[in-house]
């Protein structure tokens, strides 16, 4: 039986992953964690209720928010699992299920939240 | 393992790994790189809640908000931002390395193009969701 490897399916989630982390995260991380919460340029009221509800709600905004937070999970969770060997930390099933099943629930929740703010 | 050593009766040296990546200021660079990783995984989680107290109304998205106010999580959102920074540095250093040779006029594609290449288009993709961000707030 020629049982195929399920390495390249998490290889292309961490290197897509990482690739849209690279190019927006650090933008992302600035303007969601310290210019909107500080009401500095250019996202003050960015995170008022009523914008980002609209924006959760269009298609266009809930794409974005599930591909960017379910895949910066699956690359970081990738990297971990990959870096526990390096830790003295073996590379077994407990520490693969723990990983990508940490990515998988962030996947699930992100996808179900965004189902229930509606359209 | 250990059951041999007994059995041989013997214990052979074996040489200590604990801290090994501080030996070597290129491993210290290595473990940094991977550590980002780290980062990357707060920052979906903080979303993932983000989404959640979104999706549960304007009571609890609001407690959100308040809370991304409070000095901890500017605090860690500091430390975020730069390992973030970092980690787009690496990724495209890194690049030339994990991606498909490429040929331009018969001559392989410098690695420095390439990592060039990359810095340039993730500061284009800053200043587009900058440029987003502000044109959604006026709007």
């Amino acid at each position: 039986m020629n049982r195929r490897s399920n390495a390249p399916v998490f290889w292309l989630l961490f290197g897509a992953g990482g690739m849209l982390s690279a190019l927006l995260g650090t933008a992302m991380v600035y303007l969601s964690g310290i210019a909107a919460p500080l009401g500095l340029p250019p996202a003050a009221g960015l995170l008022d209720h009523a914008r980002m509800l609209a924006f959760a709600q269009h298609g266009l905004g809930k794409g974005f928010l599930f591909v960017t937070v379910s895949l910066f999970a699956w690359h970081a969770v990738h990297r971990i699992f990959h870096s526990l060997h390096d830790l003295g930390v073996h590379n077994g099933a407990v520490a693969k299920v723990a990983c990508y099943g940490t990515a998988a629930g962030v996947t699930v929740v992100a996808g179900a939240a965004l189902l229930a703010v509606g359209w | 393992m250990n059951v041999t050593r007994k059995a041989a009766g013997r214990r052979p040296y074996v040489r200590p790994m604990g801290g090994w990546w501080k030996r070597d200021p290129f491993f210290v660079r290595y473990m940094v790189r991977e550590g980002t990783a780290v980062a990357v995984l707060a920052y979906a989680l903080v979303l993932c809640v983000g989404l959640v107290r979104l999706a549960q109304g304007e009571a609890a998205w609001n407690g959100f908000v308040d809370a991304l106010r409070t000095p901890w999580s500017l605090l860690l959102h500091a430390v975020l931002l730069v390992s973030f920074f970092v980690h787009a540095k690496s990724w495209f250093e890194i690049m030339p390395k994990t991606m498909p040779m490429m040929f331009v006029r018969g001559e392989r594609l410098a690695a420095s193009a390439v990592t060039r290449t990359g810095w340039a288009a993730a500061a284009a993709a800053s200043i587009v969701m900058l440029g987003l961000a502000a044109w959604g707030v006026a709007s």
